[in-house]
């Protein structure tokens, strides 16, 4: 069994009478370990995926397993428990919460947690270790630069040891010598075992990924699997041939 | 998400806000110390009512005294006695709810107290028996109270309260040492009576302060030719005022030197003036009244001539003035305190606005609902919280500026309870200026949390 199953789903806006559907019946599979990218441009619906997957939102049909656990018709309270435990998410604008400093910024997925306050720190310290930053745990985030603000947010991530990691347009904020940086602790980070879905709209930079998934208006239009090398070609759609 | 972590992040918030947070918890401050400076203020009025009720004899003494003759005995008019010592005598034997009973016997007509030129404007003379002490809440400082035997022997002595001593023989404010006229002689129409014993000084609790302050400073040199300088009513009520200016003389030496002249021969005149009886208990007066009254009647050859004056519409009017006085002023103070919750409200609302984005951030890594409510409802009830420490410690100062300056004879009183009350009520005012907040930054959707900037 896969890590995340998605089968059939369908993610449907009301805009003023007029039925949006952001994702339009998606099935799609993310094995333990795997380092992914979903590539589409502005509007294709792909964040919607990635927040659907993130349990950040409920599909409108279909179902969703993650991890064993149907969350289609989960409950707020079970969702959050799912990102707080499961899920880590690194974001473009980083997100690191300015008032709180670079230690407590990793820490905070455990406070929610419930762990206590000395395995919290631990934790937290062997976090910044991975992404070399333990040196700068007492800064706060606006007295780091960019790429460094990116590390802390992928210790965040990382530090409750989760399933799956969604990175949303790492790279979207960093000038191209630090992004690249970026990209490289994620692909050694999916070389130590870790399963990582890199959302963006760059194909240069889903091209670290050795598995690729395009989306355009709410469907899956390419997909490239090295698995699969061998086997029919699942045709792009509105391409003619 | 604990409590403790979610009170240090409340504690930060409030700390990287200094001034808007002071200004916030302004409000909280001015409420609870107002609401504990009017307790306070009424807890001193009550104190002060208090103290003069007692000092009249308390609850538990009834006065019976000689009332019209009701219109349906009005042809009995010849007939009725009045209040007399048989009286007295059929209350001690016959009504046993009835603990005590003090003849109360006052001079006729106009009577005047000097000693040499001097004479003071008015006295409470009564001719009465050594119980009166008790019944009225006397005490002897200095000498004795008479006995048994100065009133059979029907001597000419007295017991004078310090009011008396002021007038006669000078107050110790003026002659700067206290006078004790153990053995003088006053003349009390024309007949000189010796001084056996002198009260204590009557006054309220402020009024002792003030005195015992204003002894350590220098008097105040009083210019021109000495002169009275009018009354001096400032504070004690007239409670204390009456009582300072009592003369007690046994029963019989009233009857014998300012009654028996009103008759033909020289057999004194039994009546009374009134009768003093203290009830066992003030739980049993209903019962006790009606026992006194039925022996009364039988006295009285059943023509109801007399009447009961309780404290009980004295008491009962202490009762509902504080009551009126804690209810008005609690609602101000309360007012004052809901003002200040709104405060709260206000600022919460507008610090969720600004940290929508860290909701959203929180959200999206792992915070309940119920994470981020109590997260915000602790933020408001840490506002409120120290808001109402800060209140407790300026109620302190609001209370002696009230002392300073406010009208009311009685100091103020804190209690602890009116602090343990205010704080309560600001900590709840907290609770409930932090719900709405609370609700709305809870019920924020991640996503759209996240986008916004």
């Amino acid at each position: 069994m896969a890590l995340v199953e998605l089968r059939n789903v369908s993610k449907i806006y009301h805009l003023g009478g007029e039925e949006i559907r952001a994702l339009d019946d998606v099935s799609l599979d993310i094995e333990a370990g795997e380092f992914i990218s979903i590539i589409g441009p502005s509007g294709s619906g792909k964040s919607t995926l990635m927040h659907i997957l993130g349990c950040l939102d409920t599909p409108t049909k279909g179902t969703i397993q993650i991890d064993g656990t149907m969350i289609q018709d989960a409950t707020a309270r079970q969702l959050a428990g799912i990102r707080n435990r499961k899920i880590g998410f690194v974001f473009q604008f980083f997100n690191l919460l300015p008032k709180l400093n670079v230690l407590q910024n990793v820490e905070l997925p455990m406070v929610y947690g419930g762990l206590s306050a000395r395995a919290r720190r631990d934790r937290a310290m062997r976090a910044l270790q991975m992404v070399d930053l333990e040196n700068r745990s007492k800064h706060r985030p606006m007295q780091l630069s960019g790429g460094q603000q990116q590390r802390v947010a992928i210790a965040r991530a990382l530090v409750n040891d989760p399933k799956i990691v969604f990175a949303d347009e790492p790279t979207g904020n960093l000038d191209s010598h630090t992004g690249e940086v970026i990209l490289e602790l994620l692909r050694k980070l999916s070389q130590e075992g870790r399963t990582i879905a890199l959302v963006t709209h760059d194909p240069e930079i889903a091209a670290v990924t050795p598995r690729r998934i395009e989306i355009r208006d709410g469907k899956i239009s390419r997909h490239i699997d090295p698995k699969l090398a061998g086997q029919p070609r699942v045709e792009p759609v509105g391409v003619s041939v | 998400m604990n409590l403790w972590s979610a009170i240090s992040i409340g504690l930060k918030e409030i700390w990287s806000h200094k001034f808007r947070s002071l200004l916030t918890m302004l409000g909280i401050i001015l409420g609870v110390s107002s609401l504990i400076a009017m307790s306070a203020l009424v807890q001193g009025m009550e104190n002060g009512m208090k103290e003069a009720l007692i000092a009249i004899g308390g609850m538990e003494k009834v006065r019976i005294e000689t009332q019209d003759i009701p219109a349906n005995q009005a042809h009995l008019t010849d007939d009725a006695v009045g209040c007399t010592i048989d009286d007295v005598y059929a209350l001690e034997r016959s009504a046993p709810l009835v603990k005590e009973v003090t003849p109360e016997m006052r001079p006729p007509g106009y009577y005047r107290v000097t000693h040499g030129a001097k004479m003071p404007d008015w006295v409470n003379l009564v001719g009465t028996w050594p119980s009166a002490l008790d019944m009225n809440d006397h005490v002897v400082q200095y000498g004795r109270m008479f006995n048994e035997i100065d009133d059979e022997a029907a001597r000419n002595v007295c017991v004078i309260g310090t009011y008396i001593r002021d007038e006669l023989f000078g107050a110790p404010e003026e002659v700067g040492h206290e006078i004790i006229p153990l053995g003088e002689t006053i003349n009390i129409n024309g007949e000189p009576f010796r001084i056996i014993g002198m009260f204590q000084r009557y006054e309220s609790e402020q009024d002792r302060k003030e005195r015992e302050l204003t002894k350590e400073q220098p008097k105040t040199v009083q210019t021109g030719p000495a002169r009275r300088r009018g009354h001096n009513h400032k504070g004690g009520g007239f409670v204390y005022g009456w009582k300072n200016r009592t003369i007690y003389i046994p029963l019989n030496t009233m009857w014998l030197r300012f009654r028996a002249a009103t008759g033909t021969n020289s057999v004194p005149d039994p009546h009374l003036s009134a009768l003093n009886i203290k009830v066992a208990s003030f739980d049993k007066l209903e019962p006790a009244l009606e026992q006194a009254r039925n022996v009364l009647m039988s006295t009285h050859k059943g023509i109801e001539d007399f009447a009961f004056r309780t404290q009980e519409d004295w008491a009962e009017n202490i009762q509902t003035a504080i009551r009126n006085a804690r209810l008005s002023g609690g609602f101000i103070a309360a007012i004052s305190l809901l003002v200040g919750g709104i405060g709260i409200m206000n600022i919460m609302l507008a610090s969720i606005t600004e940290r929508i984005r860290e909701i959203g951030i929180r959200k999206a890594i792992g915070a309940t609902y119920a994470g981020i409510f109590i997260q915000i409802l602790i933020e408001s009830l840490v506002i409120a919280v120290l808001g109402g420490l800060a209140g407790l410690a300026s109620s302190y100062a609001l209370v002696h500026l009230l002392q300073a300056m406010s009208p009311t004879e009685n100091t103020p009183v804190i209690t602890v309870t009116a602090m343990l009350v205010a704080f309560l009520f600001s900590a709840a005012v907290g609770v409930l200026a932090g719900l709405i907040p609370a609700f709305k930054a809870a019920r924020l959707d991640p996503i759209q949390a996240l986008r916004y900037d």
